[in-house]
C-alpha cells in the first residue's frame, strides 16, 4: 500500500484537533505550524519565561484552551511538526513550504487547511497613522507581550472581538477609554433569537459587557467614525465621530484598536484553485465546500475560520470533521454517529454566527462612502480617490481590474485588510451589488518570500 | 438583433499592438472597430516584465524597435496619460563563466550602431563603480542609456483609452467566433451574436492569433508559454537600469527593474506551459526557486528582501521565436502582427504604429521581410 500522507496547515484549535483525529487513525500527518508554537492566535502561547495562568491569559475559555493544549502534547511524537513554518504556495499535488531559508515541497493525498481568520478592517480617515492597530493585534501585544497599545486606548469597529479585547485590557489594567460600536444597539436584539442557540456564548458576552461597565468604560453603539486624528511624526491623538444621536463627539487618546469581525484566510485554498461563492450575510466570497469541509479541489479539506468565521468552539468540531472526511476519502472509515453528532454541533455555530452577522453588520455603506483622499490601500498608500479613478476613468468593472490599474491590494497584504472595503468601493461607484465586483485573486506567496530562500529537494 | 457594425478596419486582440494600432488607425482617418475577448491588455501586454528595450533584438527589428521608442518617449503627451515609463537605461551582463558572451556583445554593440542603437560595453572597475551592486560572477555588460521600463498595466488600456478619445470603437468581452470574407467584407461573430464587417481584418490576437488564421486557411503554430514573474516589496529607489543576463541557458535568463515607487520586478529563468483555450496560467514554485538562484548571482543584495507576490501570463511563441507581421499573401485585405514571443511590449507601439501605416498607406518604410508570414513555408 501506497504510504498516504495528510498535511495539516495551522495549529490552531482547528488544526490541532485535525491532527489528534488523523493520529487516532494510524496516520502520521504532518503540522506545519506558522508560529513559534501551537495554539494559533486564539490559544496562542505566551513566551517562554512568563508566567501568567490560564485564566488570565484566556479568561472563559480558559479550559479550551488548556484542553487543545494537552491534545497537542499527547500527540507530539505521533505527528511532524514544523513550527515557524510558512506554507507558501500549492502546486500539482504538493505543498510548498519554507522554514530558515529553506523550501521543501511536500506531496500530499489530503491537504487540510486550517488557516484562522485576520481581521476584517474598514478604511476610517488617518487609520493608517501610528498608533493604529487591529483588534488581533492588540489582542496579540496583550497575550504574548502582556503589553497595551496605548496608555489611552479607544476601542472602535464591531463584532464580539471588539468587546472581548476591551475587557481582557481592562482586565490587564490598561486605560480603556471607550468601545465605540458601529452597530445600532437593537440588531442585537433582532439578532437574539439565533444567538440563543449557544445560551453560554450569549451569556459569556453578556458578561463582558459587564466587565467594561464595571470599569466605567463609556461604551456608544450606532456611531459613525468621522477620523483618527494625530499628525504623521507623533501619531494617533484622539478620535472624531458622530455619536447615535448624530453629534459629533471627539475624545483624546493615543492608540486605536479596531475592526469589524474577521475575515477568513483563504489564500491556499484559492491558489489550490478552490472555488469560492459569495457569502450574502457577511458579504465576502468564501470557498466553497461541503458540510465536512471537502472543497471543490481534489484533496483539498477546510476547517475553522478559514473556512468561514464560525469561532474557535467550533472550530475544533470543523477540524475533527475534515480530518474525518479526509480518512473516509482514503477509505478508512469513521464513526458516523459521531460525524453526525459533529455535524449537529456545527449547525448551532452556524446559525449562532447568522445572529453575530445581524448583531453586528458590516457597515459596508462606511466604507463605499470613505472620503476621497483617505488611503484604503496602506501598503501601496492608495486612496479613495484614486480606486475610484479606476472606475470612471480607467473604466474598471472589477475589483481585480482596479488593482491593476491602481495597485490597491498589490502590496505586502495581498488585500487582506483592503480588499473588502475596495469591492465595496468600486461596486458602490458602478451603482452594482458587491458581489459584481468580485473578488481579489490570490497570487503566491501567502506571505512574503524571501529571496534568499533555496530549494531543499531532500 | 442590431445591425453588424461597419468600420474601416476591425482589429481582433486588444493587447498594446492592437490597441495603439486602433489608435494610429484614427491619427490616418479610418474607422476603427477593437475587438477584445476579455478586457484590453489583460493577456500578455499586462502581464509581461515591462522592459522598454532594444538591445538584445536581432538587428533586423532595430529600425521597428527605433520607432517605437520613439513612441515611448513621448507617450505622456500622446495619450494624455502616464504609463510609468522611466528612461533608465537597460543593461545587459554575462556572467564570467561565458566570457565568450564579450566578443559577442562588442559585435552586437558595433552592428547596433549602424542601426543608430548607442552601446557602452563597460568591464572590470568601470562597471564595478557605475553598479557596485552587480554580483562577483558579473562579467561585463553592455549599457543603453535611452531605453528603460514602463508599466504594462497601464500601457495598453491608455492606447485604448486614447483610441476611443479619437473616435475608435472598442468592444471588450466580445469574443469573436467567426470570422469570413464575404464579398469586399470580413464578417466576424461573436459568441453572442453580434456581427462585425470591415474590408480590412488586422489579427493581433497573440497566442490565439491561430484560431483566427486558421478561418482563413493559414496555419501557424503558435506555443502559448507562461513566463515567471515576482515583485519585491518597496525599498528606496536606487537602481537606475532595467538588467538582464545574456547567456544561452534559458534557466539563467533572469532580468529586474526597479520601479520609482521602490518595488523591484524580477522576471525570467523558466517559462511554463499556459492555457489559452481556458485564458489560464500559472506559476510553478519550481521556476521561483530557479528564478532566485540565478537572480542572486546577477544581484547578491536582492537576496535581503523578499518577494511579494508572483505572475505570469499567456505569451504565443513562434517556432524561430520570431513576430509574424505583414499582410496575408492570400486573404485580400486580412494582416497579420502576433507571435512576438515574450518580446513584444517595447515594440508594440511601433507595430501599431506600422501596421495603421502599411493598412492606410499601403506602404512602410519599415522593412518587413524578416517578418513575413509566409517564411513557415506553408
Amino acid at each position: 500500500m501506497v504510504e498516504k500522507r495528510v498535511i495539516v496547515v495551522g495549529a490552531g484549535p482547528a488544526g490541532i484537533r485535525a491532527a489528534e483525529t488523523l493520529v487516532a487513525a494510524g496516520i502520521r500527518p504532518v503540522l506545519i505550524d506558522e508560529g513559534r508554537r501551537d495554539g494559533g492566535q486564539i490559544y496562542r502561547r505566551q513566551p517562554d519565561g512568563f508566567t501568567r495562568s490560564y485564566e488570565t491569559l484566556y479568561g472563559t475559555e480558559a479550559a479550551r484552551a488548556r484542553a487543545v493544549h494537552d491534545t497537542f502534547e499527547a500527540i507530539r511524537d505521533r505527528i511532524d511538526y514544523r513550527a515557524e513554518t510558512l506554507a507558501w504556495n500549492v502546486s500539482d499535488g504538493r505543498l510548498w513550504t519554507a522554514r530558515d531559508g529553506e523550501a521543501e515541497a511536500i506531496p500530499y493525498s489530503a491537504l487540510i487547511v486550517c488557516s484562522g481568520a485576520t481581521d476584517r478592517l474598514l478604511p476610517v480617515p488617518g487609520w493608517n497613522r501610528a498608533g493604529v492597530f487591529s483588534l488581533g493585534g492588540s489582542q496579540i501585544a496583550l497575550k504574548a507581550q502582556a503589553c497595551s497599545i496605548g496608555s489611552k486606548v479607544v476601542f472602535m469597529g464591531s463584532g464580539p472581538l471588539l468587546y472581548l479585547v476591551a475587557a481582557q485590557y481592562v482586565k490587564a489594567g490598561a486605560n480603556v477609554a471607550a468601545v465605540l460600536d458601529t452597530s445600532p444597539f437593537m440588531k442585537r436584539v433582532r439578532a437574539a433569537p439565533f444567538m440563543a442557540v449557544l445560551p453560554d456564548l450569549l451569556f459569556a458576552g453578556v458578561g463582558l459587557m459587564r466587565t467594561l461597565k464595571t470599569a466605567g468604560v463609556r461604551i456608544a453603539t450606532g456611531i459613525t467614525p468621522v477620523s483618527i486624528e494625530g499628525s504623521d511624526d507623533t501619531g494617533v491623538s484622539g478620535i472624531r465621530y458622530t455619536d447615535g444621536s448624530g453629534r459629533e463627539q471627539h475624545m483624546d487618546c493615543d492608540a486605536v484598536a479596531m475592526g469589524w469581525h474577521l475575515r477568513p484566510e483563504t489564500q491556499l485554498a484559492d491558489i489550490a484553485r478552490c472555488d469560492f461563492a459569495f457569502d450574502a450575510p457577511t458579504r465576502q466570497w468564501l470557498p466553497v465546500t461541503d458540510d465536512d469541509g471537502r472543497a471543490t479541489s481534489d484533496g483539498i479539506y477546510l476547517a475553522g475560520d478559514g473556512a468561514r468565521v464560525l469561532g474557535a468552539r467550533c472550530a475544533e468540531v470543523t477540524g475533527r470533521l475534515a480530518a474525518m472526511a479526509a480518512l473516509s476519502d482514503m477509505g478508512i472509515a469513521g464513526d458516523p454517529a459521531a460525524r453526525q453528532s459533529l455535524l449537529a454541533e456545527k449547525a448551532r455555530y452556524r446559525r449562532f454566527a447568522q445572529g453575530l452577522a445581524i448583531a453586528f453588520p458590516w457597515p459596508h455603506e462606511l466604507a463605499a462612502n470613505v472620503p476621497d483622499d483617505t488611503v484604503v490601500c496602506r501598503c501601496e498608500a492608495v486612496t479613495a480617490g484614486t480606486l475610484r479613478e479606476t472606475v470612471d476613468i480607467g473604466g474598471a468593472t472589477e475589483t481585480n481590474r482596479a488593482k491593476s490599474f491602481s495597485r490597491v491590494g498589490m502590496g505586502r497584504c495581498q488585500g487582506r485588510y483592503c480588499g473588502n472595503a475596495s469591492a465595496e468601493i468600486v461596486a458602490a461607484m458602478r451603482r452594482e451589488p458587491v458581489e459584481a465586483a468580485g473578488r481579489l485573486r490570490t497570487q503566491a506567496p501567502v506571505k512574503p518570500l524571501s529571496i534568499a530562500t533555496v530549494r531543499n529537494e531532500a | 438583433m442590431s445591425a453588424p457594425v461597419q468600420s474601416d478596419v476591425a482589429i481582433i486582440g486588444g493587447g498594446i499592438m492592437g490597441a495603439s494600432a486602433a489608435f494610429f488607425l484614427r491619427r490616418h482617418g479610418l474607422s476603427v472597430t477593437l475587438l477584445e475577448t476579455d478586457k484590453v491588455g489583460r493577456q500578455a501586454s499586462g502581464t509581461n516584465f515591462g522592459n522598454v528595450r532594444r538591445q538584445g533584438r536581432p538587428i533586423f527589428q532595430l529600425p521597428l524597435a527605433n520607432r517605437a521608442s520613439r513612441i515611448w518617449r513621448t507617450a505622456r503627451e500622446l495619450l494624455g496619460s502616464d504609463v510609468e515609463y522611466l528612461q533608465s537605461g537597460h543593461m545587459r551582463v554575462c556572467f564570467s563563466d561565458r566570457p565568450e558572451n564579450v566578443g559577442a556583445m562588442e559585435d552586437y554593440a558595433t552592428k547596433a550602431r549602424e542601426e543608430g542603437l548607442d552601446l557602452e560595453i563597460l568591464t572590470g572597475n568601470t562597471l564595478r563603480a557605475r553598479f557596485p551592486w552587480l554580483g562577483p560572477e558579473v562579467l561585463a555588460g553592455s549599457h543603453s542609456a535611452m531605453d528603460g521600463h514602463a508599466n504594462p498595466r497601464l500601457a495598453a488600456p491608455a492606447f485604448a483609452r486614447a483610441a476611443i478619445a479619437a473616435g475608435a470603437q472598442v468592444f471588450e468581452d466580445t469574443r469573436i467566433t467567426g470570422a469570413a470574407k464575404i464579398g469586399d467584407d470580413f464578417e466576424l461573430e461573436a459568441d453572442d451574436g453580434r456581427l462585425f464587417r470591415a474590408p480590412v481584418l488586422l489579427v493581433t490576437a497573440g497566442a490565439w492569433a491561430g484560431k483566427i488564421a486558421t478561418q482563413f486557411g493559414e496555419d501557424f503554430a503558435i506555443t502559448p508559454r507562461a513566463p515567471t514573474m515576482s515583485v519585491t516589496e518597496p525599498v528606496p529607489y536606487a537602481i537606475e537600469p532595467s538588467l538582464g543576463v545574456m547567456t544561452a541557458l534559458e534557466v539563467e535568463t533572469v532580468y529586474f527593474r526597479q520601479v520609482e515607487r521602490g518595488n523591484i520586478v524580477i522576471g525570467g529563468s523558466t517559462r511554463a506551459p499556459s492555457y489559452p483555450d481556458e485564458y489560464r496560467s500559472y506559476v510553478l514554485p519550481e521556476s521561483t526557486m530557479t528564478q532566485f538562484e540565478h537572480i542572486r548571482r546577477l544581484a547578491p543584495v536582492l537576496a535581503n528582501l523578499s518577494i511579494i507576490r508572483v505572475w505570469t501570463g499567456i505569451e504565443g511563441y513562434m517556432d524561430d521565436s520570431l513576430p509574424v507581421m505583414g499582410p496575408s499573401s492570400n486573404v485580400p485585405g486580412l494582416y497579420h502582427a502576433f507571435g512576438f514571443s515574450g518580446a513584444g511590449f517595447q515594440l508594440g507601439p511601433g507595430v501599431g504604429e506600422t501596421m495603421a501605416e502599411l493598412i492606410a498607406t499601403g506602404a512602410t518604410d519599415i522593412p518587413l521581410a524578416p517578418y513575413s508570414p509566409d517564411r513557415f513555408g506553408k
